[in-house]
């Protein structure tokens, strides 16, 4: 697989040494070459996705505080280079260089791993995406499983930065926001049942394409065919669970800035640096979980434009935008009303449509055969 | 009935759209930013900032050691010693004012009756340790020098309502 | 050896190692954490057998959500390990008794190949096989009852935990948060309007 991608990309001059490489290996080497080759070929996809997933998070960071800043009729960073632009550099810069301060009673070892725990998971999720039909590290059948039970393990991170410092603040904080996790998830896993029931399928990459097809597709409006609209409350219902699993306003309550009661109050430089990395890549995750499941991924809105990575990347970025809107926009819940959406309201509707969209599959008028 | 109204109401998400448009009318709104060190706000001429002793055209300083503004200062930032001068007036030896401890309230310069002591519009002034925010006569004296055209005309300005 | 061969013994590995771990470790949360270890070696290990749908359902279940809420136990308990090890004398004999039967039990198991007992021949699924489909296809024909009776059998504990915790009509004066947020403005709030009155 390797070999071909650079025999093709590699320039004319450069293909002699690069068989000739490829022989002095197989030469020392012998038969687990090939095995070796794959290897690295999958590190280098890996990086491939890691290194611009990272970037993407740092102007992540400046984005918000971009559209933010102008839904307060503010402008924004604007001082780190042209427009701004060098800020998440200089955040990240001035974040390494600070002490990270443990806890004198805090289990040093725990204390120190929580930050990893998090991070993770947000990170694994990443191997099962698929960018378009062909782009993607591992097209495993369950991926949307798979998705779901690494994201269910981030709650560890939280839970453990919690308890660690042996700090009360930080143990009440992490309570919190380690049941509000837990109690979006079923709700985000009810929703994520009817998008199987339609698509009759745990891959994502089927998932997208399912979203091709149907009345409105034929016609051309293929947005309109996209499982946003036929499972309208399930996609607010998703999008809300979203919100709550990566800890986002409205309901913040883990880091709960104006009320410093958070799981990561301890936490000083680059650990506490690593816990928003964390944030961010999971709520990067959630905007592409979205896409590619309600907003039809890579397909293109309209039948005459290509289908194409881009549309992906759009829809992830109009997501996003959607994120930082609303934190622009609502007050924090308080606790016990983020509780109470999640059990009374969420909960209900998603199974109330579960059924209702059953029923529908079973009627004559089931539009997806 | 009206309760299933509001039920409704919230499903619909009605109120958080409501919401959601408000922010976004603002995204594209004009932004009201001051970019401080490029554009600064405007400064009234009664603006109480770094202070400065002043001297009469003459180049004699103002101060006669009343110690009136001593006995005002509400945060006693104020330090002042006095003695007869060669010439039989009575002036400061020592006139120290401890930034770290004045709150800018303007009492002192009420209290002069020489106009001796003023507060200059001067707001852009750093220390690294609290001994550079410990000013001394002299260096009090010298802002005088060195505002006095400043301070004279916002002295001008608002004498009509003194 | 092969490279599968290798995986396995470094899962089991690892997986014999994190249960050690969890009973020998005093420190409860830590032991708790050696147990979510174990699960994930455990679920690398069913991946080899091809069973993708038990190993994610493994991480989804056990690990995500019932060792949160064991974790959540233990961090909230104030143990105290030195009753915890007072009747360790006391305990010993029907102890050891269950520890031999679980011995006995597993070396029957084990040597299972020089008792004829153990067939282990797992067989190779073609790339197109998923392991969802066929579990949900058993759960819905061949094992529909007993799949039902479990779903009624877990509802069951599902009121008996809310009708355990249920301790009635609230005395406090708590506030509601599903009446809170209907509350409108205008509830809260009259608004007048009076005339400026003449001063004569």
């Amino acid at each position: 697989m390797m070999v071909e991608t650079l025999q093709q990309l590699l320039p004319g001059f450069l293909i002699p040494h690069f068989n000739w490489a490829m022989q002095l290996g197989q030469g020392i080497f012998g038969d687990l070459w090939p095995s070796i080759l794959t290897a690295v070929w999958t590190v280098i996809k890996v990086m491939l996705i890691i290194a611009p997933l990272l970037l993407a998070v740092a102007y992540a960071t400046f984005a918000e505080r971009k559209v933010i800043g102008w839904m307060q009729v503010r402008i924004g960073p604007n001082r780190v280079g042209p427009w701004g632009l060098f800020q998440p550099l200089a955040d990240g810069l001035k974040v390494l260089l600070k002490e990270v301060v443990v806890p004198a009673n805090a289990d040093k070892a725990v204390f120190l791993l929580a930050p990893l725990f998090a991070f993770a998971p947000a990170l694994i999720a990443w191997a099962v995406i698929p960018f378009n039909e062909f782009l993607v590290l591992a097209n495993v059948n369950a991926s949307l499983l798979f998705v779901m039970a690494v994201t269910s393990v981030s709650v560890y991170g939280i839970i453990l930065a919690g308890w660690s410092p042996n700090s009360k603040y930080a143990f009440l904080g992490s309570m919190r926001s380690a049941a509000q996790m837990i109690s979006y998830e079923v709700a985000m896993g009810l929703s994520l049942v009817v998008v199987l029931m339609i698509s009759n399928s745990l891959n994502l990459v089927d998932i997208v394409k399912v979203q091709n097809e149907g009345r409105f597709a034929d016609m051309g409006l293929k947005f309109l065919s996209w499982n946003w609209l036929p499972l309208l409350p399930m996609f607010v219902v998703y999008v809300i669970s979203i919100f709550a699993e990566c800890n986002r306003a409205p309901f913040d309550l883990a880091e709960g800035e104006s009320e410093i009661i958070g799981y990561h109050v301890e936490y000083s430089g680059m650990s506490f640096a690593v816990f928003q990395l964390a944030e961010y890549s999971a709520m990067l995750m959630g905007c592409t979980l979205v896409s590619l499941l309600f907003l039809g991924g890579w397909l293109s809105p309209v039948a005459f434009l290509p289908d194409s990575i881009l549309w992906l990347f759009l829809k992830i970025f109009s997501v996003l935008i959607l994120f930082f809107w609303v934190r622009a926009t609502f007050p924090r819940y308080r606790y016990d009303q983020v509780m109470r959406l999640g059990w009374k309201v969420l909960i209900p509707v998603s199974l109330i449509w579960l059924a209702v969209v059953a029923c529908w599959m079973l009627s004559p008028w089931n539009i997806w055969k | 009935m009206g309760s299933m109204k509001e039920i409704f109401n919230s499903l619909l998400l009605k109120e958080l759209l409501k919401g959601l448009s408000v922010t976004g009318r603002h995204t594209f709104s004009r932004k009201i930013t001051v970019q401080y060190p490029e554009e600064k706000t405007p400064q009234s001429y009664r603006f109480r900032g770094l202070h400065a002793l002043r001297r009469y055209p003459n180049g004699e300083e103002r101060c006669i050691a009343c110690k009136l503004c001593e006995a005002v200062c509400p945060a006693m930032a104020i330090t002042i010693e006095s003695a007869q001068r060669d010439d039989g007036s009575r002036r400061t030896t020592r006139y120290d004012i401890d930034l770290n401890k004045c709150i800018f309230c303007g009492f002192c310069e009420e209290a002069c009756p020489v106009d001796a002591i003023v507060e200059t519009r001067v707001y852009e002034y750093h220390g690294e340790s609290q001994a550079d925010l410990y000013f001394t006569k002299p260096m009090l004296l010298a802002n005088g020098d060195h505002y006095e055209a400043e301070i004279a005309a916002d002295r001008e300005q608002d004498s009509k309502y003194r | 050896m092969e490279f599968r061969t290798f995986v396995f013994y470094f899962l089991a590995a690892i997986l014999v190692f994190a249960s050690l771990r969890v009973v020998t470790l005093r420190n409860p949360v830590h032991a708790a954490l050696h147990l979510v270890l174990a699960f994930f070696s455990a679920s690398g290990i069913w991946i080899l057998l091809q069973a993708e749908f038990l190993a994610i359902a493994l991480i989804l279940v056990y690990v995500g959500a019932v060792m949160v809420l064991f974790l959540f136990v233990v961090m909230l308990l104030d143990i105290n390990l030195d009753r915890l090890r007072e009747g360790f004398w006391s305990y010993l004999p029907l102890g050891s008794i269950v520890a031999l039967l679980i011995v006995a039990e597993m070396s029957l198991v084990l040597g299972g190949m020089y008792w004829g007992v153990l067939e282990s021949d797992v067989p190779q699924a073609e790339a197109g096989y998923s392991n969802v489909q066929a579990v949900g296809r058993l759960l819905f024909t061949d094992y529909v009852y007993p799949f039902e009776l479990a779903s009624v059998v877990l509802l069951v504990g599902i009121v008996a935990a809310t009708a355990l915790t249920l301790r009635g009509k609230r005395k406090s004066k708590s506030v509601s948060p599903s009446q809170q947020v209907f509350v409108k403005a205008k509830d809260r709030v009259r608004v007048l309007q009076m005339p400026a009155e003449k001063r004569d």
